[in-house]
This record gives C-alpha cells, sequence and structure tokens, in this order.
C-alpha cells in the first residue's frame, strides 16, 4: 500500500515502480577486480528493522530510478530522490571540458 | 409456501409491502425486503440450518452479524455458487437459492453425525498423534474418508459468471462503523469540513440501534441523524460495504455488496473491491457479544441475547416464546424485557449474586422471572432446545425452553486496528481487549474502546470525528450532538468459565473445539495461545473465531491459573471477513489479467492459417497449418523450406533499445561481456550480458548505426528486463556516461528472410538496393527507405542460413510482409513459425532461453571466448569464482538419439549407461528436435562437464512416459560448423 511521491510526476501508487533492491549497499567500480567488494554488493545486506534506503523505479510513469528510504516496520516514506541525482553527488568532479 | 408464522404482526425494519421470495434446500419461503436470509428462516420456523465441522452437530442461527459461527450456507448455483456465507449478512433478495452446508443425504438426517461417536479420535491433535509413527500408513487410508466428513462448503468448479470491480478512493477522514458513534463521529468530521467516507457492512445503518424498538427515542435519533449525513455533500455513505482490512499507508481494503434493491442495471458488479485512502481513520466498529461455554450450547435454539433483540426489533421475528435469558451483565435484561413484552416467557439467569434495582423493578413490572447467582449447564433436544438445566442457590433444575439467549459480556471488535500493529490491551474495568495507543492519525470511538453506553458513544464518536478532521487541518467549528440516552447500565460482566457438564461445550462453534480439547492442549503443554490456536484450530474458521477467542482466552487462563492479560491474545490478520477472490481480481480475469500483444503482422497471420501460440504476453504465429496437419507434421516442413529455399518469419517481438550518446560505446562495451567499442559503424555484433553474479542474463545483436548511436536488440523474453537494467546502471552506476536509452520495440516491425534464396527475394522487393554480398556482407546493415518508411536491413542468421532482418517502420509491417511473400512465392518463399525457428535454432546450436535459464555461466554454454581476457564488464569479476569452475558443472553439448523409432525430449534427465535412474541424474536435455539434415532427433543438454566426451554415451530419461532413450555426445552444432551456409 505504498505511495511513492515521484520528483517528476508526484504521488503515485506503487503498482506503478519496480522494486530495485538495496541501495544503501556500495556498487565496486565497474572495472573493480576485487571479488569480495563484488560478493558483498551482490549477496551481503543488513535488514534493517526501520528506515531502509531502497531503488524503485518508476517503469509506467517517468522511468527514472528513484532512491526511496522507506521504515520497514510500517512501509512510512521519509524520502524519495532521483539515484542520478544522488550517484552523481559521489563521482569526482569532472573536469569541465573548456 | 410456508408462513411467516414466528412473525409479529407490526412494528420492525422490514417493508411488508414487498414480499420477497426465496428457497432454502429446496424448500420455498417467503420474507421481507429488509430481511436478512437469517432473519427469513427464523421467520418461517427454520431453525435447524447447517451441520458442524468436524461433529455434524445440528446448529441454527447464533447471532445476527458477521460473527456468525453456526449457520453458513452455500448461494446460488453453478457459475454463482459460493459457500459458507452467514445467513446473518445476507440480505434477503427475489429468487435467492440457499442452501445448508455439510450434511449428507439431509439436513435433518445426517448419517455423519455418527462422527459424533468417533469424537474420542477426533479432539485436538489427532491428525499428529492417531497417525503418526507405526500408524503413519493408515493415515494414507483414511485421509480420504476424514477429509470428505470434515469440512463446510464445497466450492463451485465452473467459472465465475458474475462481474467484479476494483475501485480506489480517497477521503479526509474515513470512519468505519455506522453505529451510534460512527454516526456522530462522521455528522462532526463533516461539520468540521472534512470529505468524509463512513463505511457499514450492514444494508441500514445504525449498528446496536438497530436493535432498539422501531418506535423509540433511539429510532427518531437514528433517522435525523441519517437524514442528516445522507443530505450533507462532503459526506460518502458507503453501506453493504465491509471494511475487511487495515493497511499501511492509511489505507483500508473494502468490498462492497450490490444493492438488490435496486432493479439492477446491466453489468452491474456483483461486489466492488476499494482501496480506501484516508488521511485519518475512525474506528467505530463495535463490539460483539461473547457466547457462555456450557454443555450442549451449541444447539439450535441457543442465541446470542443481542442477536434476539436484532431479531426482535428489526425484523419483528420473537423467535421463541419460552425463553431462558443467561447473562452475566445487565445489557442482555434489555433483551429479556422486550421479548417478555412481545408476549414471550421469560426467565433471567444472572450469574452474579445480585442486580440493581431498577432491573428488578422493570423485571417485575413485565413479568420476567428473575434467578440470581444462577447459571446454565446443559441443554436438552436435538434439532431445537427443548430444556435447560440451571444450577442455582436452590440447586439444579430443569426447565422447559424453546429459546436460550445467552450473553457473556461483550468483546470489542479490535481486529482492524489489530491488523496495522496496535495492541490489543486488557482492560480489568470491562473484563475486555481494546486497542492499545493509536499513531496520530487513527483514533477509536464508542463500544469498540470500551465505550458501552450509548450516550457515551455518541459524545466518544464526535470527539473521534472533531479530533480526525482536525488531524487534517478541517476544524470548522462543529455543532454538538443531539444527545441521546438510552439508560444502559455499565456494570463489569462476571466472567467465569462454567463447569462442563455430561455434554460437549464448545468454545469454537465453527472449528468444533470443546473445553476438553483446550483442556488437552494444556494438558499437553500447548500453553501459550499460538499454540492452543494451531493444536486445536482454535478461531481458524472463515469466522476468524471471532464468538470464540475471549472464551478460549479465559479457558486457557483460569487452566493455567493464570490471568487473561497473562495468558495474552492471538494476532489478527486480514481478511476480517473471507474475501471472494473474484472482487481481488475485479476485471483482472482472462485477458484483461494477461493483456494480448499483436505484432504488426498479426491480422495476416490469423487470416493465412497460422495457428497462434502464447510467448509471454505475445501472440506468435506458432505454425502454418499449409504446412502440415498438425505441428510436428509443419515444423519440419517448414525447417526444410528454410534450408532449401526460403523462410519468412515475424520477429517484431524481438526487443528493441536505441542506444545513444557520446559515451554509448563504453557502455556498451561495459554491459556485453564481448567488446563493442571497436564495432565498425554499419556493423552488427551478437552479444551476451551478464548479470552481477556472473550468471547469463540475455542476448541478442547490437548495430552501430553511427559513431554514437547503437540499435540494440534483446531476446522477447527480456526486453522489458534489459531496457530496466541499462536505465539502472546508468541512473545508479555510471551516471557519469552520457548515454540515452529508449525502448523503440514497438516502433518496428521486424521480419526475418532466411534461406539459400532470400538475397534474390531481397533483390525482388527492393530493386533500388544493393544487396549484393560485397555492398552487404553477413553481419552488415543497409539503411533506407521503403514506400516513406525507414528501413533497416540486417544481413543476421539465426538459423545457419544466409537470412536477413528487415525492420520497418510498423505502420507498414504488413504491406512489406505481404509484398515479400508476393515477390518471394516463386522463388519458394513460406513462412514459418515459432517451433520451426526453435528447431532451426538448435540444428545450428545457438543458445536460447531453455539454455539461458539464469543458471547458466559463459563457459558453461561454451561461450566464454567471447568474452575472452576482457575484463570491466558487469559479471565479469564473479563469473570467475572457483565454483563456476568445477569440473562436474554442467556444461552445452549436443545429443544426437541413437535409437530407431524413438526420440529425445526436452526436460529428459541424463545418466550415464548403467547408472540406476534415480535422483537428479548428471545433466538434463534442455532443446529438442527432429533435424531433417542427420533424419533423426537431436538436442541441446547440460551435462556434468566430468562425463560430457565427445562420442561416449548417455541415457536420457523422461519418467513422466516412462521412457529411456540412448544419446551419444556430440558438439551441439548439428550443421554446417564452418558456417559455408551463412555465406553461401
Amino acid at each position: 500500500m505504498l505511495r511513492i511521491e515521484c520528483p517528476c510526476c508526484g504521488p503515485r501508487d506503487h503498482d506503478e515502480f519496480r522494486y530495485g533492491g538495496d541501495a544503501s549497499v556500495t556498487r565496486p567500480a565497474h572495472d573493480d577486480p576485487d571479488p569480495e567488494a563484488w560478493y558483498r554488493y551482490v549477496y551481503v545486506r543488513t535488514n534493517p528493522a526501520g528506515l531502509h534506503r531502497e531503488f524503485w523505479q518508476h517503469v509506467t510513469g517517468c522511468r527514472q530510478w528513484l532512491v526511496v528510504e522507506r521504515d520497514t516496520r510500517n512501509h512510512a516514506i521519509a524520502s524519495v530522490d532521483l539515484a542520478r541525482k544522488l550517484s552523481a553527488r559521489k563521482l569526482p568532479a569532472r573536469k569541465s571540458p573548456a | 409456501m410456508s408462513s411467516n408464522h414466528k412473525r409479529l404482526s407490526m412494528d420492525g425494519r422490514i417493508d411488508r409491502e414487498q414480499p420477497v421470495e426465496f428457497t432454502f434446500d429446496g424448500r420455498e419461503l417467503a420474507g421481507y425486503r429488509g430481511d436478512t436470509l437469517a432473519s427469513a428462516l427464523l421467520a418461517n420456523g427454520v431453525t435447524l440450518v447447517g451441520r458442524s465441522f468436524k461433529y455434524h452437530r445440528p446448529r441454527g442461527i447464533f447471532s445476527a452479524g458477521p460473527e456468525e459461527p453456526n449457520a453458513l450456507v452455500t448461494l446460488g448455483t453453478a457459475g454463482r455458487r459460493e459457500p459458507n456465507l452467514p445467513a446473518t449478512t445476507l440480505e434477503l433478495e427475489d429468487g435467492m437459492v440457499a442452501e445448508s452446508q455439510n450434511r449428507w443425504p439431509s439436513l435433518a438426517f445426517d448419517v455423519q453425525s455418527a462422527n459424533g461417536l468417533l469424537a474420542p479420535f477426533l479432539s485436538a491433535g489427532f491428525y499428529y498423534k492417531t497417525f503418526m509413527g507405526p500408524t503413519r500408513r493408515a493415515w494414507m487410508f483414511y485421509e480420504q474418508f476424514i477429509r470428505k466428513a470434515a469440512g463446510l462448503g464445497r466450492a463451485g468448479t465452473d467459472p465465475d459468471l458474475d462481474r467484479y470491480d476494483i475501485s480506489h478512493a480517497f477521503a479526509d477522514v474515513a470512519i468505519i462503523g455506522g453505529g451510534p458513534a460512527g454516526l456522530s463521529a462522521a455528522r462532526a468530521a463533516a461539520a468540521a469540513g472534512a470529505r468524509v467516507a463512513l463505511i457499514e457492512q450492514d444494508f441500514l445503518l445504525g449498528g446496536q440501534l438497530l436493535a432498539e424498538p422501531s418506535d423509540s427515542a433511539a429510532a427518531a435519533w437514528l433517522r435525523q441523524a441519517v437524514a442528516e449525513l445522507e443530505s450533507s455533500k462532503p459526506v460518502t455513505l458507503m453501506k453493504r460495504t465491509t471494511a475487511f482490512g487495515s493497511y499501511d499507508g492509511n489505507v483500508i481494503g473494502l468490498v462492497e455488496q450490490r444493492d438488490p434493491t435496486n432493479p439492477q442495471p446491466a453489468g452491474e458488479a456483483r461486489q466492488t473491491f476499494t482501496m480506501l485512502r484516508a488521511r485519518s481513520i475512525v474506528f467505530a466498529t463495535g463490539a460483539i457479544e461473547r457466547p457462555m461455554v456450557f454443555s450442549n450450547n451449541d444447539r439450535p435454539g441457543v442465541m446470542l441475547a443481542s442477536a434476539a433483540r436484532t431479531y426482535l426489533n428489526r425484523f419483528a421475528v420473537l423467535p421463541g416464546k419460552k425463553i431462558i435469558v443467561a447473562t452475566n451483565n445487565d445489557a442482555a435484561w434489555r433483551t429479556a424485557f422486550d421479548l417478555a413484552d412481545a408476549g414471550a416467557e421469560v426467565t433471567v439467569a444472572d450469574l452474579r449474586a445480585a442486580s440493581s434495582a431498577a432491573l428488578a423493578a422493570e423485571a417485575a413490572r413485565l413479568g420476567v422471572a428473575v434467578r440470581a447467582a444462577t447459571r446454565i449447564v446443559d441443554v436438552r433436544g436435538g434439532h431445537a432446545v427443548r430444556r435447560a438445566t440451571l444450577n442455582g442457590p436452590d440447586g439444579q433444575s430443569e426447565t422447559a425452553c424453546d429459546l436460550v439467549c445467552v450473553s457473556g459480556g461483550w468483546s470489542p471488535t479490535v481486529h482492524l486496528t489489530s491488523h496495522v500493529g496496535v495492541k490489543p490491551q486488557y482492560r480489568d474495568d470491562i473484563g475486555g481487549f481494546v486497542p492499545g495507543a493509536f499513531p496520530a492519525d487513527r483514533f477509536g470511538a464508542g463500544s469498540m474502546m470500551g465505550t458501552y453506553s450509548t450516550a457515551d458513544a455518541i459524545g466518544d464518536g464526535h470527539r473521534a470525528g472533531t479530533d480526525a478532521a482536525s488531524f487534517c487541518g478541517k476544524s470548522a467549528p462543529a455543532p454538538s450532538p443531539s444527545k441521546l440516552d438510552l439508560g444502559e447500565t455499565a456494570a463489569a460482566p462476571l466472567y467465569e468459565v462454567l463447569p462442563a457438564g455430561r455434554g460437549k461445550a464448545f468454545v469454537d462453534f465453527q472449528m468444533d473445539v470443546t473445553t476438553g480439547d483446550v483442556e488437552l492442549a494444556h494438558r499437553e503443554g500447548y500453553e501459550s495461545v499460538e499454540h492452543l490456536k494451531r493444536y486445536t484450530t482454535l478461531g481458524m474458521g472463515t469466522d476468524q473465531g471471532k464468538t470464540s477467542n475471549f472464551a478460549a482466552l479465559a479457558a486457557m487462563a483460569a487452566l493455567r491459573n493464570a490471568t487473561i492479560p497473562e495468558t495474552g491474545a492471538t494476532t489478527f490478520r486480514p481478511p476480517y471477513t473471507p474475501v471472494a477472490i473474484g472482487a481481488l481480481a475485479g476485471r483482472a480475469i482472462g485477458h484483461h489479467f494477461k493483456p494480448i500483444r499483436r505484432t504488426p503482422m498479426h491480422d495476416w497471420h490469423m487470416a493465412n492459417g497460422a495457428e497462434m501460440l502464447e510467448v509471454g504476453l505475445w501472440m506468435r504465429p506458432y505454425f502454418y497449418r499449409q504446412s502440415g496437419s498438425d505441428v510436428n507434421e509443419a515444423y519440419v516442413a517448414e525447417m526444410r523450406n528454410v534450408r532449401q529455399a526460403a523462410g519468412l518469419m515475424d520477429i517484431s517481438t524481438l526487443g528493441k533499445i536505441d542506444v545513444q550518446g557520446p559515451d554509448a560505446a563504453i557502455f556498451l562495451d561495459r554491459i556485453y561481456a564481448n567488446g563493442f567499442a571497436k564495432l565498425p559503424v554499419g556493423r552488427a555484433r551478437y552479444g551476451v550480458m551478464l548479470r552481477d553474479d556472473g550468471i547469463v542474463f540475455d542476448d541478442g545483436t547490437t548495430t552501430r548505426l553511427a559513431e554514437n548511436r547503437f540499435f540494440m536488440t534483446t531476446s522477447t523474453a527480456k526486453a522489458a528486463d534489459v531496457l530496466s537494467r541499462l536505465e539502472f546502471l546508468l541512473d545508479t552506476a555510471w551516471p557519469d556516461l552520457r548515454v540515452a536509452v529508449t525502448s523503440v520495440s514497438d516502433e518496428w516491425a521486424a521480419m526475418s528472410v532466411a534461406g539459400p534464396k532470400s538475397r534474390a527475394i531481397l533483390s525482388a522487393v527492393f530493386p533500388a538496393l544493393d544487396v549484393s554480398d560485397a555492398a552487404l556482407a553477413h553481419m552488415g546493415l543497409l539503411e533506407s527507405e521503403w514506400e516513406g518508411h525507414a528501413l533497416r536491413i540486417l544481413r543476421l542468421s539465426y538459423s545457419g542460413e544466409r537470412a536477413y532482418e528487415i525492420y520497418v517502420g510498423a505502420t507498414a509491417g504488413e504491406q512489406l510482409w505481404g509484398r515479400l511473400l508476393e515477390a518471394g512465392r516463386p522463388l519458394g518463399l513460406k513462412p514459418y513459425g515459432v517451433e520451426a525457428l526453435g528447431a532451426l535454432r538448435v540444428e545450428k546450436g545457438h543458445v536460447a532461453g531453455p539454455e539461458i535459464d539464469g543458471r547458466t555461466t559463459l563457459d558453461d554454454l561454451g561461450l566464454g571466448r567471447m568474452a575472452g581476457k576482457r575484463t570491466g564488464f558487469v559479471g565479469d569479476v564473479l563469473r570467475r569464482r572457483p565454483a563456476f569452475q568445477a569440473l562436474d558443472r554442467q556444461r552445452l553439448v549436443g545429443l544426437e538419439c541413437l535409437e530407431e523409432g524413438k526420440r529425445l525430449r526436452g526436460g529428459a534427465i541424463l545418466f550415464l549407461p548403467g547408472e540406476k535412474p534415480y535422483g537428479h541424474g548428471r545433466g538434463r536435455v534442455t532443446s529438442v528436435t527432429f533435424s531433417p539434415e542427420r533424419d533423426h532427433y537431436v538436442g541441446l543438454a547440460l551435462l556434468a562437464g566430468d562425463v560430457a566426451s565427445e562420442g561416449s554415451e548417455v541415457v536420457a530419461v523422461y519418467p513422466m512416459k516412462a521412457e529411456t532413450v540412448r544419446a551419444r555426445i556430440v558438439s551441439p552444432v548439428f550443421l554446417d560448423p564452418q558456417g559455408e551456409r551463412l555465406h553461401g
């Protein structure tokens, strides 16, 4: 019975979204050769009772991937943001092509 | 037709101008509009309405609401048959066909009531004890008889003929329950300016007020309240609507019954499932009266006191003439008074030593006999009570009677609030569980909060309605509620578990759980309520133990010498009352559940003898009837035609994704296991994608249209998943890559021309294009236009033959398809279906869905060389984990059938010659086809690497058909290993 406030489309029923897994795990760089890092990213989860950051995609709407903070105990949603915006923040500053 | 001989001549909330005819077990009976099935049966003197679950004991009507444990009927016939409906909630309808349940050959004479004699074997936990250990085999034998004997109504087997709808509704304040508290809350919230939805399961508003005489002050108050709400714009009154579940996000699940008094407009839904989302919720769900536990307390004619009052005052039915009211509280006295006033001879047996002077005076005035400190211990009578045994200060005595009204106090209806985790708390002063602390957006009012007097419930409701509206920011000043005082006294019930007499004393009527079962559970250590519930099946019936829960708790508490709160309560879960699956499905049935996707050439296939096959949502040509009389004949003919001349295949279902941007090539290099950065413009490449865990995800071809633009195709099945995955990686992992991906699946019609004559056909259809091998080599691209539509020709082959994939604007698909066939006919071009397509690729040794099954790696599929020494692509690291390198890991091999007249089958399990064919074997056959080239069956299989040496033999076992066949391990490429046909 979730309703997700999509930053592009407004509050929408969760039928319109696709769940995309845990957003709190860090994906290794594409060329990271460390099997341990990939193992942790693919298989290790904390399963918290409480706030959980997770990916949702607005598949029948704007198709943006979102990061949703959801309380696993009662489905209360604390925040919704565009995944692209959050992940772009983590990048080293790109040199402007000047 | 039977007369309404138990019906009083006046009063009640029934419409005597509108008789309603119905049948019960084939008997034609009549009632009135405003009746329930239960009230109409009682009016006709029908007291025996069903047989019990285990013991087949006769049962009657026990309540007047959704808590009914006994009077369950099956309604309707054939495609409109629905079992296990409480007669007490069914609004009487003209032509209603009702049947009693769990009886054979008839309700009055039931053979299996002999189960009562087997009772010692049917006690709690008997399944576990009787049939475990050495007697386990006996269970195999007896199970069928026990399953047949135990049970409720049988579900229908015909498709449901009725229609159901689903709707979404929104409100500021949702109020659940249309009794005095709910009505008062609705008036207050509406006056404050909130948008209100008032939900009531009954077809009349009023709740317990409906049990008040129709000429009383309560009736007048109710009329005024309802009139006011009906004319109030922001109020939606939802009658015949059950709130069956309360969910997170302030969502209430509702099921609304069709209004049978409306002349039925065509197509109206029988039930509507509504998801109501409210900003705040007022629970005013009332309370359910508790039964008393004594010997034979399940006999027809034993009824809740409040129900008797409802039948009398609301339905004008006097259910008995000589009545005993057994109670532990004040409320049931009102039933006694009203019954006496209607002419019955009434005795009150009150468990308590003293009652209030006011009650005693009223009893005296109405001639009601009162026996204080008296308990009921037994009743007699088979299909109806005849005598009751009372035990009081003067000793034990039997009294003749035809109705026993019982009241063990009240249990607040806390089911819905419990659904979302508000834990019930025990209140000593009322002797019952009320909801614990609510979250800020939820409120409770009236008897569900333990407020049992009408005057207080109205005040309570007003407060809750005001608060709930205020939570939504609506706080216009509301007038104070109009008062109604029914003078109820609020003495707490005296709850005791009575010692059982000789007969069975039931705690749970519907599941046939007795005090003896609770004692047994306790003796055997199942003391926790959750264990008690599962060991005895207590509360697990369709009524969810609405009347049984408290009695069982009290019984267990007494046995454990503990208090009721120490003993605890079980968890309530949705649904509050059973919900038809049809209502949850709504219109999403058949192809509305699973929509059909049609390709642009669909109509042509239908008009030209295609046998269609559902592939996911898609309809695809399976084979064409002109090719053969059945699929096996047709696909082989279609294969031969492709290999010898040319075939035309509709491949529009492939996923198509447009990939653009300055970093598009880098992106493809990361998502495919094989490289794309060096792919020249105008060339296509087969690519395989992995998942992060190193398992193969999907395959397809991607073509470089321009330096920064690619055209990707995916398998039909994975089209949506692949797009979503690409978007995921771009949004979450690599936001620095300047790439956009867009589905263009529906923009293009796609068809494949395959076979040695394919180039000649293309030359004929596109005379202006140069399709020579020099201009369009294998894996080449040609972009152009055809009759004003975009056209892409890719020279790709799936079948192993020279072949071309032709993409054209979707609207021109059928036209180009027709043109190709017309021009190709002299050269032998014929359409072929997916069966032949699959067979062609098996012969060529290409993997597809059966091999890319979410468990196989590149190496398993023999594609490891595609990745070579590359790194940095999705799945690269984990595909190299040691477990994937194990010697006995199953790898792709080819199989050749070695036995004349036998065949290979997909799914067959592989064993070594001489091995016993048990267990999982060494591998499995994934895809098979008859090979016209080899003139026998060939197949692809996944076989343990340590035994998969080419040339050796395996045995393929197919237990479903008891088939065993010898096969030889060979290369999976059965045809043209050098690829000469692709170019020739």
